[in-house]
């Protein structure tokens, strides 16, 4: 019995545990960009960098609050500052999409011509955000680091495996659960939520019945800013905040946005989590985690890796392919790419 | 016949004029990198290239009172391609002399071996540590004030063993520079008896490390080797290893030793060590003292400086700012015989060159090129304590 919590507490330490606060920050960042493309039509490259633009607003924040002294005893001072990043990064997403997506808008433009307006405004967010904060490193996180150590499990238990929970982690599941709920709430039950279903569903029909297209474009992009900056903070809280991560982030979120099925919101969480689970256990070494099970005499000379890590990000996209393959629009219906 | 004799005069003085280099703007490349995973320590390594051009130029003694100006450009550190095409606009549209860099090993060879080569360039690059360019084709265009890994590796070995560890995880950036680093460890390490119980690359910049950690963990190992760069992967490892508990020291090779890892990951890291290219011979302090707005203790500044100086001082020792001419002069300046130079006496050298005379540029970081224009390699082992860097001896 010892021996099979162990390899449980030894796989939750290092697949499941990171995996889903992974998973998590994923699956935010992936419902930015498939609610950008299920109501506005295209895939917003600029993601990954206004995920960055709201993470450093609330990181100056942060510091601002951190010099006055207030903070929230536990939790990171960042989640006081969540809001400020929001309210500006939703400024900068409508200032963008006044100066450069309206013009496109209005000529009624391809996707295709979006999608290159956005890799522009992914430049130039770079930029901006280089030219404010710099290109290095920061670090914000504050308050408790862990919810339990690994040595502190271990005592407890008893067993040979420690548990680590990090605090982040924690808070990035919580969060995302909690901001899940909120946007199908938004989605299906408020008026304004209906209409950006039916702007999406069907352009004409819904300007037809009445609904306030500027409305519609104003909403998503808000809602979208919101969800990138919550996601950004949540992963710089997690690991660290750097403009050029959040640049290379975009690839997984995409992946996950796509393999989910894009437009799909639902198919983006559940995108999220597939990329992080099957990065992160097709290539887990599991020579402990057999040894913990087989018994004490067997001697294991391998590492039993199914692919070496060098081959992570083909797992990523080898499952994208695989889908595009069988179900051209993700797992969850989605609206294709 | 007189107008052919006069015309033919004209001509000649036109020649020997350009031949002695008339006072003229000479530019210099620095071609680091500005963005990328080594921008960091880039913000203290192009400046120190810098210093030493503004060094020589001030001095109104290079080349018959000639002005040297740097022109930046970026390697990415990661991307061969815009490296490869920013050195080329170096070259063919800013028309530099000379270009010191790259930075980064594969960017490095890229850039040599598709631009330099063919053009005839000299490049003298102050990081790019990667064994493989010991022996590269490089026509005599190539040298460096960095030590080649494969030194490295032997002196990081040797720290490990003196500190009682036998058995150790390792993990590098999927780069020329991290795999010729491993490589060169791995089997110092094994011939002096110890075990490496995995080698497994990462990628720089990812968004996540929690595979790598969990298999390093799983192949287990007294300590974690991390050859990759502190702000990039090599902190993603390190920061996912002490989370999960998977490891509690880690030694630090070059690309790993900075100032803002420590600051970075915190009290957890004390303990760690490792080792990086640097001297405390007399150039580094008063390179220390010379140094106007930039930090130069980080690493690889000295170098850079040294790079620089070097390129400088050979093209006036050649009398020429010609690649071909001056490429075989690096070494006579670099090495004895003649006057040691420190930095700050740049002048100095120049006026000893100028005058006939011979030099041997110590510089910065107490330059010996051996080989195939290579640094012979001073190290530096530091130690993580109260998380700061602190140096605890040099090899």
């Amino acid at each position: 019995m010892e021996n099979w919590l162990n390899a449980f507490a030894l796989l939750s330490n290092f697949v499941i545990v990171p995996a889903l606060a992974y998973g998590s920050q994923l699956a935010l960042g992936a419902l930015g960009v498939t609610l950008v493309f299920g109501i506005l039509r295209f895939s917003n490259f600029a993601h990954g960098d206004t995920m960055a633009f709201g993470t450093m607003v609330v990181i100056l924040f942060t510091w601002w609050f951190q010099s006055m002294g207030i903070n929230l005893g536990p939790l990171p001072t960042a989640l006081l500052a969540l809001p400020f990043g929001i309210l500006f990064c939703a400024l900068f997403a409508l200032l963008s999409d006044r100066l450069v997506y309206r013009f496109y808008r209005a000529k009624r433009a391809d996707p295709v011509i979006y999608l290159i307006a956005s890799v522009g405004v992914m430049f130039v967010t770079n930029g901006i955000v280089r030219f404010i904060i710099g290109p290095d490193d920061q670090n914000f996180a504050d308050g408790e680091r862990f919810i339990i150590r690994a040595r502190d499990f271990k005592e407890m238990t008893g067993l040979a495996e420690g548990v680590s929970i990090k605090l982040s982690q924690g808070i990035t599941f919580f969060t995302m659960i909690i901001v899940v709920i909120a946007l199908f709430w938004f989605l299906n039950k408020t008026r304004s939520g209906k209409s950006m279903r039916a702007y999406s569903d069907n352009e004409d029909l819904a300007l037809l019945s009445g609904i306030n297209p500027d409305r519609v474009v104003a909403i998503t992009w808000i809602i979208a800013a919101a969800l990138a900056t919550i996601a950004g903070t949540l992963y710089g809280l997690d690991k660290s905040f750097k403009p050029f991560t959040y640049f290379q982030l975009l690839l997984p979120i995409f992946a996950a946005a796509i393999v989910g099925g894009l437009g799909n919101p639902l198919g983006a969480i559940a995108g999220g989590f597939v990329i992080a689970f099957s990065e992160i256990t097709v290539t887990y070494a599991y020579k402990r985690f057999i040894g913990h099970l087989v018994p004490e005499d067997w001697e294991i000379n391998g590492l039993i890796q199914l692919l070496s890590t060098d081959y992570k990000f083909a797992v990523s996209f080898i499952i994208l392919l695989l889908v595009l393959l069988i179900r051209p629009h993700g797992i969850f219906k989605g609206t294709g790419v | 016949m007189k107008k052919l004799l006069v015309s033919s005069a004209v001509a000649l003085s036109l020649g020997a004029a350009a031949g002695a280099a008339s006072a003229e703007d000479i530019k210099v490349g620095v071609f680091l990198g500005l963005t990328g995973p080594l921008e960091s320590l880039v913000a203290n390594m192009a400046p120190g290239a810098e210093a030493a051009i503004a060094e020589v130029s001030e001095s109104g003694k290079f080349m018959d009172g000639s002005t040297v100006t740097a022109v930046r450009a970026d390697t990415t550190c990661v991307d061969a391609a815009a490296a490869t095409s920013a050195i080329e606009r170096l070259i063919t549209s800013d028309k530099v002399a000379g270009v010191v860099g790259g930075d980064c090993s594969g960017v490095t060879t890229a850039a040599l071996t598709n631009v330099a080569m063919p053009n005839g360039m000299v490049m003298i690059s102050p990081s790019a540590t990667s064994p493989a360019l010991s022996t590269i084709e490089d026509n005599g265009l190539f040298f460096r004030t960095a030590p080649s890994d494969a030194r490295q590796g032997v002196v990081m070995s040797n720290i490990i063993m003196e500190r009682g560890f036998k058995e150790v995880a390792l993990s590098y950036t999927n780069n020329d520079y991290g795999k010729g680093l491993a490589d060169a460890f791995q089997s110092a390490f094994e011939e002096a008896g110890g075990t490496v119980t995995i080698s497994s690359s990462h990628e720089d910049n990812k968004a996540d490390y929690s595979a790598e950690v969990g298999a390093l963990a799983s192949a287990g190992g007294e300590i974690l080797v991390v050859a990759g760069y502190l702000d990039s992967g090599g902190k993603g490892i390190i920061q996912g290893a002490i989370d999960t508990g998977a490891f509690d020291t880690f030694v630090l090779p070059d690309g790993m030793v900075g100032d803002s890892l420590p600051v970075a990951i915190g009290p957890d890291l004390n303990g760690s060590f490792g080792q990086a290219p640097g001297t405390d011979s007399e150039g580094a302090g008063m390179f220390v003292e010379l140094a106007e707005g930039f930090d130069a203790t980080s690493p690889f500044a000295a170098e850079s400086y040294d790079a620089a100086a070097l390129l400088l001082l050979a093209m006036q020792a050649a009398g020429s700012t010609d690649p071909q001419m001056y490429k075989d002069s690096v070494m006579d300046v670099a090495n004895a015989p003649g006057e040691p130079i420190l930095p700050g006496q740049l002048g100095k050298a120049l006026e000893v060159l100028a005058a006939g005379g011979e030099i041997d540029y110590v510089g910065a970081s107490n330059v010996e090129l051996i080989g195939g224009g290579e640094s012979a390699g001073n190290y530096r082992e530091i130690e993580i304590q109260d998380e700061a860097l602190q140096t605890v001896g040099y090899r």
